[in-house]
């Protein structure tokens, strides 16, 4: 799947991963390949981008912010994240 | 005859140092205007995913979407949130921005106005100045934000105003800025901050089955003040890369300005040197004459 980390600084991330793992507002949870269509608003907490099925993961802290998945592609909309 | 020259002298010295500073600023303002640009492409693509987000949600719904910072209520107490630079020498810039905030309040809120209740929020030093010497009731809370422009500190600010008028502080909230269109044009605006204006269903918007977490309109109240932020940090993003275009323009003229005079300057005192040169022969020849005589 197809994952793009927007801040209305600048492009966070962009490209191809295996999931990414989300502070939902009522918790945790992951997205991986082929996720059904969803929007939800995002909490204060650790963003974790899956690069691939063996634990190469990189990790952001972020304030909150929105999610959205559509046609296998991921945006994520984040206020102050910073590389954790 | 020959301290006229040396006047002449001077002048055009005063002149070309005049000329460097100009020039020289005129450089930096460009340098200073490519990276604002870079900053307002950086945004793009996150306030037009919001944007869409949002209409995405009210599309996909069915019904009017109940939205609290939508809600009009009479105009009684009004906030105009003013953004101006911190320094001048940018042509009319500043003047101009002073200028539709007065016009706007004259145009709109006259009544208010009578009664005291218009507040001014300044971001940027010189409509905090401006507006002060004209009698407004102003706050410099956030007057500073362009010594420090980071995402944060606007954020700080547009959830102030938020707050505010939730509180019923204000009835309604205003942006006065200048639009960036490019170096040479800026569109001087006043925009509507709150209440936000009604989001438009959209007919061609993506139809999916979307899973809302949480709900719909619980996710809208989270949306809406992501959406101000945004759009105060665009505002203020545009008004930073217009004072910078002014700047230039501004700087580029009085270069050529400066080239101006610096021509006439020079006729005058080539001009001036003949004259002397002319006076000292005439009178080494008349010298000689008498002599011979």
């Amino acid at each position: 799947m197809t994952l793009e980390i927007l801040t209305p600084e600048r492009k966070l991330y962009s490209g191809e991963v295996y999931g990414v793992q989300l502070p939902g507002i009522s918790g945790l949870f992951e997205v991986l390949d082929r996720h059904a269509a969803m929007v939800s608003a995002l909490g204060k907490g650790n963003m974790k981008i899956l690069m691939d099925n063996k634990n190469n993961t990189e990790s952001y802290s972020i304030q909150g912010g929105f999610v959205e998945v559509l046609n296998n592609k991921v945006t994520v909309l984040v206020e102050g994240a910073k590389e954790a | 005859m020959a301290g006229q020259l040396k006047e002449v002298r001077n002048r055009i010295k005063s002149v070309q140092s005049t000329q460097q500073i100009t020039k020289a600023m005129k450089m930096v303002s460009a340098a200073k205007l490519r990276r604002a640009q870079d900053a307002i492409t950086q945004m793009r693509p996150y306030a037009q995913k919001l944007q869409e987000m949002l209409s995405n949600i009210v599309s996909n719904s069915e019904g009017d979407t109940n939205i609290a910072l939508a809600a009009e209520r009479p105009v009684e107490k009004v906030l105009l949130i003013v953004i101006t630079s911190d320094r001048g020498l940018a042509g009319a810039y500043n003047a101009n921005i002073v200028k539709a905030a007065k016009q706007a309040v004259a145009d709109n809120y006259s009544a208010q106005h009578a009664k005291k209740n218009i507040t001014i929020w300044s971001i940027g030093k010189k409509g905090y100045e401006a507006m002060q010497r004209a009698g407004y009731s102003t706050d410099a809370s956030y007057k500073d934000i362009f010594l420090n422009l980071t995402f944060e500190n606007v954020q700080a600010a547009a959830q102030a105003a938020v707050k505010a008028y939730e509180n019923k502080e204000f009835d309604r909230v205003e942006l006065v800025y200048s639009q960036f269109k490019n170096a040479a044009t800026q569109a001087f605006v006043v925009e509507q901050f709150l209440p936000i204006p009604k989001v438009q269903k959209q007919a061609g918007a993506k139809k999916a089955d979307f899973i809302y977490e949480p709900a719909k309109d619980q996710l809208i109240a989270e949306l809406m003040p992501k959406i101000l932020n945004t759009q105060l940090y665009k505002a203020v993003l545009d008004a930073n890369a217009s004072e910078h275009g002014a700047r230039m323009t501004a700087m580029d003229k009085a270069s050529e300005n400066a080239n101006e005079l610096l021509k006439t300057l020079k006729i005058s005192y080539n001009r001036a040197r003949q004259a002397a040169i002319t006076t000292e022969l005439t009178e080494i020849v008349s010298g000689a004459a008498a002599l011979q005589g």
